[in-house]
């Protein structure tokens, strides 16, 4: 057999084998639910009269639609009916199928891409999915993690398996150690920028070289979730001593003579020396710089020195003619230095950055400084109750405070703003989430992602500068 | 799941690059616990000049009449022509069920996002990939031909003008057979049930640690 990927040994060790078109049955591990693209699933299933597979395989929290103040007021502190019914009804099904529920009230409770990992659900070697596109999180722990539809839900809590064809390997080679003031979210900024929003359509990344081995887990969980802004629909990292570290200890990983047994195997969750990918990309993370985005799409992002592109050099009229849509949008023109641009609100949370790690680089920027004046509204909100707690007994919590941050509960939030924190049309906002949409921070709002310091550095200025003059 | 075999119909050209979900249906209209619902917001964005909330109906919208679905000649649009990485983004099949909803079975475009790929085959919605350059051609002819309606015939694999050119398109076999028959997916894998539980005693055995709850 040819030399194995670590992506191609995690398929391999879940094949269950093949349907009759050909596409593999693929078992699943562990399926971790949300409010918002469960309740048709659980109805589904019960409509045609099937049962879960495997209860235990399934762990729910809310965290699209909650609401991340007045939290000690549970359900009641969600003003939205339609928003409650939703969370009520993931209450309900958790109850009926006895799965286990980090529920509002909960101080686990948190963005379900943040819980598993923190509570040791994720581990090495799974099979993960979830209704949502940024599963993708999980990877990080070379665990094939990938988000679903709907319907794919309901297909693996009936059969366990998702049913699917393999896709191509591709390697993202990152040599060199990133700057201070540079993190991995500028890093899969600019991978993206690099291969585009559909550059790893039909792969899985792996990342690897000297500059993933020297990020954090925080940092391969950042650049791990963003997989599907380059179009991968997973992304993973090989296991080290590093994710060894983090997960020992924690109240779902394995202890005594199971953990002995797992170790064992997690390590040899690399790929082999001479794997061959389908694609290759590399980048130097030594020459990187904080990055922004200044247009409607993930991949129109440029460095903090740089301005705004000119659909006039553009290399053909659909590319103008797309420059030029999303420069309107953002209320920007062409040649526009990204230091000239000021803010209306900041948004410090997500999946992508709402770690503790994060919420230290940002509490660094921060510190002794107030947030401008001209600046409407500076939110950090904790990726989970337990992020939250330690920031807190870390005197994060204060320093944010202290600067005229607001300091929430943990949830989705303004990342996509389905519960009340969102942007007014026309207004601008320095986000440390994954997606510049139009629209998807709140009706005609304006986004560009930035990393938590990049964040904080234009809280405290009103406007986007290069955080390492802040150091 | 509803079949698809065939169908004739009007051309919607939409033409933007990376179309996104978030596009296709905006998150305040996911609040819904039900799979109906969604077509009247489907492009809320686009499709109104005011900001839709859930339970308004599209006559106490204001209309954006520059947005191309809302130009007379493209009302009955069956089959919605794009660009580029169609449906990229968040995972929410309500992108889906909101096209469909709306009145479209097919959408054309030079590639497709995986996720919104699985999630139309579940749900009888037609993706079919053409060659940039055809696409080019398609939206010259739309453009030039009020009322240009094409043929789709899943069967034979074509897409068909009324000038009788006709461009192949590939589509997975079984893929074919599922749309074609309506099948029921979590059906098919049921039926391999004995060899799942089979599997998973397996990895039970290999993967204890995985099975602890
Ligand atoms: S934080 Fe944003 S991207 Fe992450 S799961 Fe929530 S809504 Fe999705």
């Amino acid at each position: 057999m040819s030399a194995q990927t670590l992506y191609d040994k995690i398929w391999s060790a879940h094949a269950v084998g093949k349907r009759a078109d050909g596409q593999t049955m693929l078992y699943i591990d562990l399926q971790l639910l949300h409010e918002v693209t469960s309740p048709q699933a659980f109805a589904g299933l019960e409509l045609a009269g099937r049962n879960l597979w495997r209860v235990g395989a399934n762990l729910a929290t809310p965290d699209h639609n909650v609401p991340t103040d007045n939290r000690e007021l549970g359900l009641d502190g969600i003003v939205d009916a339609v928003a409650k019914q939703q969370v009520v009804t993931l209450d309900e099904n958790c109850r009926r199928y006895g799965i286990t529920q980090f529920d509002i009230l909960d101080r686990r409770q948190g963005i379900v891409h943040v819980v598993g990992p923190e509570q040791g659900a994720t581990q090495p070697g799974m099979t993960i999915v979830c209704g949502d596109s940024h599963t993708s999180t999980h990877g990080a722990f070379a665990a094939l993690a990938q988000g679903i539809g709907t319907s794919d839900v309901e297909h693996v809590m009936a059969t366990q398996c998702l049913v699917q064809s393999k896709a191509k390997n591709m390697r993202v080679q990152v040599d060199g150690a990133l700057r201070d003031g540079v993190t991995a979210k500028d890093l899969i900024l600019s991978i993206i920028g690099a291969i585009g929003t559909a550059g790893a359509t039909g792969h899985t990344i792996e990342y690897l070289g000297s500059g993933i081995t020297d990020l954090s887990m925080e940092g391969r969980m950042t650049l791990c979730n963003m997989s599907i802004e380059g179009g991968a629909r997973a992304g993973l990292v090989a296991v080290d001593d590093k994710t060894l570290e983090y997960l020992h200890g924690r109240p779902l990983a394995p202890r005594g003579e199971p953990w002995d047994l797992a170790h064992e195997y997690w390590v040899t969750l690399r790929s082999e020396a001479q794997a061959l990918f389908d694609s290759n990309f590399r980048i130097d993370a030594t020459s990187l710089i904080p990055q922004v985005t200044w247009g409607t799409s993930p991949e129109l992002v440029i460095g903090i020195d740089s301005a705004t592109p000119n659909p006039d050099r553009a290399g053909d009229e659909a590319e103008a003619q797309s420059l030029q849509l999303a420069l309107d949008y953002m209320g920007l023109v062409a040649d526009q230095p990204m230091v000239e641009i000021t803010l209306d609100r900041i948004f410090i949370g997500s999946c992508t950055n709402a770690r503790i790690e994060d919420l230290r680089g940002a509490a660094s920027v921060v510190k002794g400084r107030k947030v401008a004046r001209g600046i409407k509204q500076a939110l950090v909100v904790p990726g989970s109750g337990l992020v939250k707690a330690q920031a807190e007994a870390e005197g994060l919590a204060d320093v944010f405070l202290e600067a005229g941050f607001e300091w929430r509960a943990a949830g989705c939030s303004m990342c996509l703003a389905m519960n009340p924190d969102r942007l007014q049309p026309g207004e601008r906002c320095a986000s440390t989430s994954n997606r510049n949409f139009e629209g998807r921070q709140g009706h005609r709002g304006r986004t560009h992602l930035v990393s938590p310091m990049m964040a904080a550095a234009a809280a405290v200025q009103g406007y986007f500068v290069d955080v390492r003059g802040m150091l | 799941m509803k079949s698809f075999k065939r169908v004739t119909g009007i051309v919607a050209p939409l033409d933007r690059l990376n179309v996104d979900t978030d596009q296709i249906i905006p998150k305040q209209f996911l609040k819904s616990i039900e799979r109906t619902g969604f077509g009247d917001n489907l492009f809320d964005a686009w499709r109104f000049g005011d900001e839709g909330a859930i339970g308004k109906t599209p006559n106490e919208r204001r209309i954006n009449p520059d947005f191309v679905l809302n130009q007379p000649r493209y009302q009955d649009a069956g089959i919605l022509l794009t660009r580029g990485n169609f449906g990229c983004g968040s995972s929410r099949e309500h992108a889906v069920w909101s096209l469909l909803e709306f009145g479209f079975r097919c959408v054309i475009a030079p590639s497709f996002a995986d996720i919104f790929l699985s999630n139309c085959f579940k749900n009888g919605l037609l993706p079919i990939v053409l060659k940039e350059k055809t696409i080019d051609r398609l939206f010259e002819m739309i453009d030039a031909t009020p009322g240009f309606e094409i043929s789709v015939d899943l069967p034979a694999q074509e897409v068909r003008l009324p000038d009788g050119e006709r461009f192949e398109f590939a589509i997975d076999p079984f893929k074919k057979r599922t749309l074609l028959e309506g099948l029921d997916d979590i059906g098919l894998t049921m039926d391999h049930r004995e060899e799942i539980a089979a599997f998973e005693a397996k990895h039970r055995k290999r993967m204890p640690w995985v099975f602890t709850s």
